[in-house]
């Protein structure tokens, strides 16, 4: 259902990804997975948009778009592509100046010109769904931080997305509450929601991806299974970055 | 009855009057005017078109490098030479309105910088346009930041609308001036006048407590990052 096709991303003379492409499946779960600097974000943000490949295909859909090396892109079809995706950041990006249903309402009322009421029933039932209906009304300040990656599932939620893409959603978490924010995805996976990921959450990624991507030096070095990639990499860079991966986590770090 | 608080007491009400008919409306009109002003110069240096960036980028420099007094001389006694003829409370609103206009600028256009990346990406991400980003995301987080400088800005203005008396506009310094022409007090009326001036800022100043609460009550823009 979404398709990137060799894509290519330069910033200056700086390659930062080259010839990637990546087939996702309608309610399946992908996670782009490899060490920072691999490429993995860059290539989650090119498929909302908010990078723009230097070359390459977009296609989420029926819908694509393509790119080429100093062609322009119109912004309205930017738009339409980016309106069937929802984001997840790292750092949560709520807006700190509304309430957590606010946040919710937010991309309905202001982009979907929903009135108030309907979009409030709405946003309360994605409240309802990451657990968060008793903080309809908290500032985002006064939040957790699982609690805010929570809201930011709602928000990103709240249009109906294709897909929901989550930037790293629990490495700005401890343990803990990056518990609660992997149950919450775990419970929109099972339901069927299409979703893209990058992440080095093992836990994340080996519990809810179905797809993994591995990405490193803005290149795919392996795709395949969740369990084949975790279990048994064929790729020597894979079974390195997995070794590490697994060293990490018994130690306890992030 | 002393003499003096006889004097300060006579000449209250015509300086309260000259404050409430000259001084407040200069204020209030350059400050409106001025702010929408700095807003768009300072939406131009950030996102302008490049050929327009140096004509305000000039503006700027021109205001800020030259004397609030000399601007309004220029104005009023000046562009008469060039056959442009003000009254005397238009010229000041002009000259205010250009002196606020790029000293807001600056402000503006620190602080709508100051927002993260990452809200601009987050209000991106819900489909929102350039424009919806900005009103409903962008520019509600800047102007809490705003607030202290912005109000610096205005306080400083209250003050600075004595200089029109300069030009003959009869503000409530020139009111006191008139006064002290005829009781041969300058001492107490010029106290009186200050006295008032005093006033009306902290009058200002107590406005801004309450406008930072009221637009800081969703907390602190770290907590909410951390």
């Amino acid at each position: 259902m979404i398709g990137l096709e060799n894509i290519e991303k330069r910033f200056g003379d700086n390659v930062v990804l080259k010839n990637v492409s990546v087939e996702i499946d309608e309610g399946s779960v992908t996670a782009l997975v490899g060490p920072s600097g691999g490429g993995k974000s860059t290539l989650l943000r090119c498929i909302n948009l908010l990078e723009i490949p230097t070359s390459g295909t977009v296609r989420i859909g029926s819908d694509a778009l393509t790119f080429h090396p100093g062609g322009k892109v119109a912004t309205s079809a930017i738009q339409k592509l980016r309106r069937q995706t929802g984001m997840v950041f790292q750092n949560f990006q709520l807006f700190p100046h509304r309430t957590a249903v606010e946040n919710v309402m937010e991309g309905l009322v202001t982009v979907l010109k929903w009135p108030a009421e309907r979009a409030r029933e709405r946003a309360m039932e994605l409240l309802d769904k990451v657990g968060l209906a008793h903080k309809a009304d908290a500032w985002p300040a006064t939040l957790s931080g699982g609690q805010q990656q929570r809201v930011a599932i709602a928000r990103a939620l709240a249009p109906s997305p294709k897909v929901l893409l989550c930037d790293e959603p629990t490495s700005a978490l401890d343990p803990e509450l990056a518990e609660e924010v992997v149950e919450v995805l775990s419970q929109l996976a099972r339901e069927g929601t299409t979703m893209v990921m990058a992440t080095h959450d093992l836990r994340l990624a080996s519990t809810i991806a179905r797809q993994v991507v591995f990405l490193d030096a803005g290149g795919v070095v392996e795709t395949g299974t969740a369990r084949e990639v975790f279990t048994n990499p064929q790729r020597e860079r894979t079974k390195r970055f997995i070794a590490t991966l697994r060293q990490e986590a018994k130690g306890g770090h992030a | 009855m002393p003499h003096w608080l006889q004097l300060m007491i006579d000449s209250l009400g015509p300086l309260l009057w000259a404050a409430l008919i000259f001084t407040a409306p200069l204020t209030l009109l350059s400050f409106v005017l001025g702010l929408s002003l700095g807003l768009v110069v300072a939406l131009i240096r950030l996102f302008g078109p490049a050929p327009l960036v140096p004509v305000v980028r000039f503006y700027v420099w021109i205001i800020r490098g030259t004397p609030l007094l000399v601007q309004l001389f220029l104005i009023f006694y000046g562009l008469p030479s060039a056959g442009i003829v003000l009254d005397a409370f238009p010229a000041a609103l002009i000259g205010f309105t250009l002196n606020i206009g790029a000293y807001t600028s600056e402000i503006i256009r620190a602080v709508i910088g100051s927002i993260p990346k990452g809200q601009w990406e987050a209000a991106y991400s819900i489909g929102m346009t350039w424009q919806q980003a900005m009103r409903r995301t962008i520019l509600p987080q800047a102007a809490r930041v705003a607030v202290p400088p912005l109000s610096n800005t205005f306080i400083s203005l209250v003050k600075d609308t004595s200089l029109a008396a300069a030009i003959t506009v009869p503000e409530l310094f020139q009111a006191s001036q008139r006064i002290v022409a005829t009781s041969y007090e300058p001492l107490i009326l010029y106290i009186e006048a200050a006295l008032i001036y005093l006033a009306m800022s902290s009058v200002l100043s107590h406005l801004q407590g309450r406008l930072e609460l009221r637009l800081g009550r969703y907390g602190g823009y770290l907590e909410a990052h951390k």
